[in-house]
């Protein structure tokens, strides 16, 4: 069993008489990446705040590496690197002198602050504009810089709050590339996002918030199987005569056949029915215009967990 | 509840050098080192004007280069009671609401230091700065005086111009506090740059007129009118008032150190007198005992308004 590094049990912020996180639990396990994912003001920034240390805690208990934020912020952010949402630097600096303040905050030793920093830039690809004033900066360059500073800290959890909001597809590839690369070197990593199904494609585990609570919890496919009921799912296109619905809901293992459209059906299965379909299609000589696996993402997870009875109006 | 662990003075130098090093690059250095240039050539143009004339005779003719005003100029010890709280909100109206604006604040105190260290780090640099501002006027004024007047300074003018140096810096931290505090609560930096001019106008121009008025106000009696001059009750009440405001404190305290024959700051009473070498300077122990309370009022007020400002900002969320 691997080692968890964050720990929060029944964990609770109020603000004033409004409740902004209500009683959370949550393990990140070491060399993970985790998604706390859900839309903007359900909780998801306020939980990362209380990690850190850097506002107070209602209720619960947490534990960084073993260390209470509350108490002992010194040891929590001296393993923690943060990249805050739209994160900002001094413009009038450069990346490396920008770097070089916040090594020396962090308290890195002065004879490895220069090599941690080239280290750290070369592996964002910042290093051609190292001596470049940040204020020439893209917002990219600029989320790529938070992360070059997490790996000069050497920080055994990352906390990334929505590190892709903003960023245009490329840049976004490119960093959620840079975050695997993280977790390759054994980071935990936290990420916070309400692009459900963009950070999905990078996270081991997701806690999918709601008004403060975390409603659902586990691996991509496991919330698929508990929401969506499990199974296949595929989407047909056919052209041709006669009525298919009723042929393809023959097919041992379908569990339903949805018509969509004139020839077109959603259909979920017990098994991967996908061969017999096809099969089946051709055999009735009508034409098979498209055959899709669809895999489940969260966005239709979270959509369709609220359209069921857990739904608050 | 367990302590907190670790020492609130990690990552304080940091922040102090790095402060210090943004404002010596500034613009706003610029200005103020302008400001110095001018004020110190104008000073000692002005006074010079009137120590020719007068007299060689005065023990005490180096910090005249201070004190003397001649007509439509002020005196130098005037325009500084005016120029340094302007030169201390300067650099720090925006200090820590500057650090949201960017959305630096949260990057930075996610490093492993306190939010003291911070706080501390900023004001020291606002505070050294200040102080190499005045002391590059005290030494350009000093060494004109040198030139000009062709007579050194005496070992006891030179201690009270540096009391009164001391005195200038600890009077611009009460501005570099309040400006801070500004930067703490406001979040736009426009808004702080306002409220902590507003102040410094309230104190500067408007107390003074409203002491007047609420001590005439309240000690208004048929024999003050009659004899065409207050009470001492009403001088008492009106002079407490006054030194609520820090620009009292610090004309009162420069006074008596740059004018040696000031022998006290409230009413005196002719008994008081009787003995007394009228004009005859005190010795520098004695002007220092009679402005200690003003000096230390000084600094209370900066320990008081650094510790507001810690604990407006201890309490503040930082989510940017």
């Amino acid at each position: 069993m691997t080692q968890s590094v964050i720990v929060a049990t029944g964990l609770r912020k109020r603000y004033g008489r409004t409740v902004a996180v209500d009683g959370i639990d949550l393990v990140v396990r070491a060399g993970e990446i985790f998604g706390l994912l859900g839309p903007n003001g359900a909780g998801k920034t306020t939980t990362i705040l209380m990690l850190l240390g850097l506002t107070d805690v209602s209720g619960g208990d947490i534990r960084v590496h073993g260390f209470d934020p509350v108490r002992q912020p010194l040891e929590v952010k001296r393993r923690v690197g943060y990249l805050p949402d739209s994160v900002g630097f001094y413009d009038n600096l450069t990346a490396r002198e920008n770097l070089r303040y916040t090594g020396k905050l962090a308290g890195i030793e002065r004879q490895d602050i220069e090599a941690r920093i080239s280290a750290a830039l070369k592996r964002v690809s910042l290093e051609t504009v190292a001596d470049d004033r940040v204020a020439t900066f893209s917002r990219g360059m600029r989320q790529r810089l938070g992360l070059a500073e997490i790996a000069m800290k050497r920080s055994e959890v990352a906390i990334l709050d929505e590190p892709t909001s903003g960023l245009d597809p490329q840049a976004t590839f490119e960093l959620l590339d840079m975050i695997r690369a993280l977790k390759a070197d054994g980071v935990a990593v936290l990420i916070s996002s309400h692009l459900l199904d963009r950070v999905q494609a990078v996270c081991d585990r997701v806690a999918l918030f709601h008004q403060g609570k975390i409603v659902l919890i586990g691996t991509v496919p496991e919330l698929a199987e508990r929401v969506l009921g499990g199974g296949h799912t595929f989407d047909v296109e056919v052209v041709g005569e006669g009525n298919m619905e009723p042929i393809i809901a023959n097919i041992e293992g379908v569990r339903s056949v949805r018509a969509e459209g004139p020839g077109r059906f959603h259909i979920v299965a017990n098994r991967d029915v996908g061969a017999d379909i096809a099969t089946l299609i051709m055999s009735t000589g009508a034409q098979l215009r498209r055959l899709e696996r669809i895999e489940p993402g969260l966005d239709a997870i979270y959509r369709r967990y609220f359209e069921g009875p857990h739904g608050t109006a | 509840m367990a302590r907190r662990s670790g020492s609130p003075w990690t990552g304080c130098a940091t922040v102090f050098l790095k402060e210090l090093a943004d404002h010596l690059g500034s613009a706003r250095m610029l200005i103020l080192e302008w400001l110095v240039l001018l004020t110190g050539i104008g000073a000692v143009y002005v006074a010079i004007q009137d120590l020719r004339t007068t007299t060689a005779q005065d023990p005490f003719l180096f910090l005249r280069l201070f004190t003397d005003a001649r007509d439509p100029l002020p005196s130098f010890i005037e325009v500084l009671g005016f120029l340094i709280p302007l030169m201390a909100i300067g650099l720090c109206f925006d200090s820590v609401n500057g650090e949201f604006s960017r959305r630096t604040l949260s990057r930075v105190l996610a490093q492993p230091i306190y939010r003291d260290a911070l706080l501390l780090g900023k004001f020291l640099a606002g505070l050294a700065t200040l102080a190499v501002a005045l002391v590059t006027m005290w030494l350009l004024i000093i060494g004109l005086g040198l030139l000009l007047l062709g007579v050194p300074p005496s070992g006891e003018e030179i201690l009270r111009g540096i009391g009164f140096l001391v005195i200038s810096i600890v009077y611009g931290g009460i501005w570099l506090a309040l400006a801070l505090l500004c930067s703490v609560i406001f979040r736009s930096a426009a808004t702080a740059a306002l409220m902590s001019l507003g102040a410094w106008l309230f104190f500067s121009v408007l107390w003074p007129i409203v002491v007047r008025f609420l001590t005439d106000a309240l000690f208004a009696s048929e024999t003050s009118i009659l004899l065409g001059s207050p009470s001492l009750e009403q001088l008492q009440f009106q002079q407490l008032l006054e030194r609520l405001s820090p620009n009292t404190l610090f004309g009162e305290s420069v006074l008596a150190l740059l004018h040696p024959a000031t022998r006290a700051l409230g009413p005196v009473f002719l008994e008081q007198l009787e003995g007394a070498v009228m004009g005859s300077p005190l010795p520098l122990g004695q002007s220092l005992l009679l402005v200690w309370p003003q000096i230390t009022g000084l600094i209370a007020g900066v320990i008081a308004l650094f510790v507001a400002t810690y604990v407006v900002f201890q309490r503040q969320e930082v989510r940017a």
